[in-house]
């Protein structure tokens, strides 16, 4: 006879003879029913997992997701129409609030827009500013998203280990502009300030020891085997279906699609910068970390190249009707107090016309659209929000994978519930 | 962005194609190359312009609604057309009064716009005929109003709280 320990459960399981009990099961009206049964849930809108208030009415059959149906609003705040009542300037306020993780690219689009409908150039100083300050984001961005999303899967090491170095980058925002979030750096027609002494040298430290943060992150993760059975070949979508769904960014690119629009259509002078475009083979969540961390060594080229070759010059344009005039201005200058007068009270008057700048934020295609009236309030904002539009794909990344291979897919589809709501 | 001369002769070709009243108009400012286009062809154009055009737009990179009060017709509804193989952009936009907001929905010939429809449903009010899902999408499902219209006020929408929940309008009804 053999051991019975070393016989697989099932078998022994068989080998359980019921008949001492006069030939009836006790468990009688319990045995599975031929048809499987359905089962709908709600997964959120409270679900750590969903990454905010996002719902998911999903219909379950066993532990397979069948049909999943996102219920999204519940943190609809109406920015796009609060910034209808707010002077262009104050409205970038307001417009940095909808991807709250990505608030540089938001002020970038709706600031690139005004500067489109005013004709404004941008001094290269101030340009290269913002690059630096976009890709520093870009980079505070995926760090949030590898924490919480390895996070989902059960790697709690990530989140502390992602958020310490998203918060030297805050402290970096701190020190450039005075907030950690939200900061509202970027003004009509350049930046806010120039950066404070001591700023460069904190950056390039950092720039510095990401690259080896980022091995760390990967040593943890590349041969964690939970991480890979819940990533490798998950949620995989045909790039032609991607496309007509509208997804961009690294989801796009994860499937083997090379849009980026830095490179595709530089804005912001990009075009200066030589980095790589990481793509994807299989297009499955594994290739979505992947090109996500191959994106934070892009970045951190990129902020590298605009430090050494950050050129001297004015850091906002010169143009007194649209920038403030500097402070010290004031105190001499009846023309400078008058222009500042009307700056704060009334705001700078845009000519009618319509703009749609759309640039590359962390989740993909970031579009801003502005329609201008001609009076100092814009008459429509509105945030084409990658999250959004990418949330449609969800269905397709999710059903017919198994729920815990759902949340991965979750996880790597990256959802910023205040940009999907707004 | 197709200059000035490259947007006529792309108005030109949907013309030919499509039908003389098709594009009512052009307009190309701050380097956006805009077709106006009659409401009730808006389907026609987009089909033509993503499939036969000789320099076809594959992507809708978005879609949104805007107000343009006190000008009529007062809604318009804009496609941002996107082609990655030649990296060029072309807007459309359809207009239509707040009296007739209905438009054909092009959730066919691209999927992305299920989302995008829905939204500028919920809040300009234009009916995008034959779309699969038409519902609010942000707001309240039985939310009354079509809150980014211009004359939608701002502000003064009452926070609910259990003190005043019957006394507010919409709640008990």
């Amino acid at each position: 006879m053999t051991d019975p320990l070393k016989t697989p459960y099932r078998e022994r399981e068989k080998s359980i003879s019921l008949d001492a009990m006069n030939g009836e099961s006790p468990i009688s009206g319990m045995e599975l029913e031929p048809e499987t049964e359905m089962l709908t849930i709600n997964l959120g809108p409270h679900h750590p997992a969903t990454h905010g208030v996002l719902r998911l009415l999903c219909t379950l059959e066993g532990e397979t997701v069948q049909n999943v149906q996102p219920i999204i609003g519940y943190v609809h705040t109406g920015i796009e129409k609060s910034c209808e009542d707010q002077e262009y300037w104050k409205a970038i306020t307001f417009v940095e609030r909808m991807d709250y993780l990505a608030y540089y690219f938001n002020a970038y689009a709706f600031c690139a827009s005004v500067e489109n409908l005013l004709d404004e150039e941008v001094p290269p100083r101030a340009q290269y500013l913002r690059v630096i300050h976009m890709e520093l984001n870009r980079v505070a961005s995926h760090l949030f998203w590898l924490g919480t999303g390895a996070l989902d899967i059960g790697a709690i090491t990530m989140l502390w280990w992602a958020l310490r170095e998203r918060d030297e980058l805050l402290d970096l925002f701190e020190m450039s502009s005075g907030q950690r979030l939200h900061t509202r750096y970027f003004q009509v027609g350049g930046v806010m300030e120039d950066l404070p002494p001591g700023w460069e040298a904190k950056c390039r430290r950092f720039l510095a020891e990401m690259p080896n943060r980022i091995d760390q992150y990967e040593a943890l993760l590349d041969e964690n085997e939970i991480w890979l059975r819940r990533t490798k070949n998950t949620g995989i979508v045909p790039v032609e279906q991607l496309l007509g769904l509208g997804v961009s960014g690294p989801l796009l690119r994860a499937a083997g699609n090379p849009w980026d629009l830095r490179k595709a259509m530089p804005y912001c002078s990009y075009e200066d910068f030589e980095f790589k475009i990481p793509v994807g083979t299989v297009g499955d969540n594994y290739d979505r970390y992947r090109v996500r961390m191959a994106e934070m060594r892009e970045s951190v080229k990129i902020v590298e190249q605009a430090l050494d070759g950050l050129p001297e010059g004015p850091y906002i344009t010169g143009n007194r009707k649209v920038a403030l005039p500097p402070r010290h201005e004031l105190a001499t200058s009846m023309e400078a107090l008058i222009h500042h007068f009307k700056l704060v009270t009334e705001g700078f008057r845009v000519p009618p016309g319509e703009a749609y700048v759309p640039v590359e934020s962390p989740r993909g295609e970031l579009g801003c659209f502005v329609l201008a009236d001609g009076s100092s309030k814009p008459a429509r904002v509105h945030m084409r929000d990658p999250s959004f539009v990418n949330l449609q794909a969800l269905k397709h990344m999710g059903e017919g994978t198994v729920i815990a291979d759902f949340i991965a897919c979750l996880a790597m589809l990256d959802p910023i519930l205040g940009g999907i709501d707004r | 962005m197709p200059d000035a001369t490259g947007l006529e002769l792309a108005a030109q070709r949907v013309r030919e194609a499509v039908g003389d009243t098709a594009v009512i108009g052009t307009n190309h400012a701050h380097g956006r190359a805009r077709l106006e286009v009659d409401p009730p062809r808006v389907h026609e154009v987009l089909r033509y312009l993503r499939d036969d055009d000789e320099e076809p737009y594959g992507q809708l990179s978005s879609l949104h609604g805007c107000d343009y009060l006190p000008e009529e017709p007062r809604l318009g509804v804009h496609y941002e057309l996107l082609s990655m193989e030649r990296r060029d952009r072309l807007a459309v936009r359809a207009r239509v009064t707040v009296e007739d907001a209905v438009l054909a929905s092009v959730t066919d010939l691209f999927p992305t716009a299920d989302f995008q429809e829905r939204e500028v449903y919920d809040f300009f009010g234009v009916v995008f005929e034959g779309h699969p899902d038409p519902r609010r999408i942000l707001m309240p499902e039985d939310y009354v109003g079509y809150p980014q219209r211009r004359d939608f006020p701002m502000g003064g929408e009452p926070v609910l709280f259990t003190f005043n929940e019957r006394k507010l309008p919409r709640w008990y009804d």
